[in-house]
């Protein structure tokens, strides 16, 4: 039913392996979100869960796709991926547990905090996995709450 | 304080964002890990990092950070100062190491979000 009052939708390419670019995505998608006058406390906690899941793909997949979802009261994020997928989802949403390379941590990145930050920030998240096939991120922020789960 | 303090403080080179140094600028938080950022800086404080990657500006733009410190003369590529250029981020290059740059901003007056390990 939510479908039915959809505000804005787009979806945003994102490349595997490509460090450079690794965060336009989400800074481009926060550029959006002020346009449409969202509490900048929202718009940050968003941006944070985008920044993290762009980066995660930058380092683990192949390409991903991340759809971007406006509602009047709630604004919701796909991120579908093509990629190895993550065998153990249990043990990946723990603090600190991570498969990353040297490269990736030289990046800032890589230290198992990623899946933990986006659900910190956000106040709903699923995640869903395939092993040799690709993971599915859903995350939502709520715009009518002033203080989110974080 | 103001961000011209900072840049007194730590003898900076300002990279960009010279037109913002009377930002008041009162917490920061030092970390090359940008997930820690993520986490726990507070939006206008000052992100005090090693990482001159692209990455270190997308975070403090991102979590809506005041300004960027990198330590130790690592300047940044061409592309990560444009950016911050463009985004109006103040970018700061100070030639003091990460642990001598934290303790002159602490003694300058500049805290952590986090006191005593809890979140403010």
């Amino acid at each position: 039913m939510e479908r039915d009052d959809v505000l804005y939708r787009e979806r945003f390419r994102i490349q595997g392996n490509d460090f450079e670019r690794g965060g336009e995505v989400a800074t481009h998608i926060k550029g959006l979100l002020k346009q449409f006058r969202l509490p900048p406390e929202i718009i940050r906690r968003l941006s944070i869960a985008n920044f993290e899941a762009e980066m995660n793909v930058v380092m683990y997949a192949t390409e991903a796709e991340l759809e971007l979802l406006l509602f009047p009261e709630v604004i919701r994020v796909v991120v579908t991926d093509r990629g190895a997928g993550i065998a153990d989802i249990e043990w990946a949403m723990g603090e600190g547990h991570s498969t990353a390379t040297a490269e990736m941590r030289a990046r800032g990145f890589g230290a198992g905090l990623g899946l933990p930050n986006i659900k910190r920030h956000t106040d709903e998240f699923s995640i869903e996995s395939t092993v040799g096939a690709g993971t599915t991120l859903r995350y939502a922020v709520f715009t009518n709450r002033p203080q989110g789960a974080s | 304080m103001r961000l011209s303090q900072v840049v007194e403080c730590l003898a900076c080179e300002v990279l960009s964002g010279q037109d913002c140094l009377d930002r008041e600028i009162d917490l920061g938080f030092a970390a090359d890990l940008m997930s820690d950022v993520l986490a726990y800086a507070q939006h206008g404080g000052l992100l005090i990092t090693g990482l001159t990657s692209a990455q270190s500006v997308h975070t403090a733009e991102i979590a809506d950070m005041g300004a960027v410190v990198m330590v130790r003369g690592k300047r940044p590529a061409e592309e990560v100062v444009a950016f911050a250029q463009r985004r109006g981020l103040p970018l700061l290059l100070t030639p003091h190491s990460m642990f001598d740059a934290c303790g002159l901003l602490f003694r300058l007056g500049l805290r952590s979000p986090l006191a005593g390990g809890k979140q403010l």
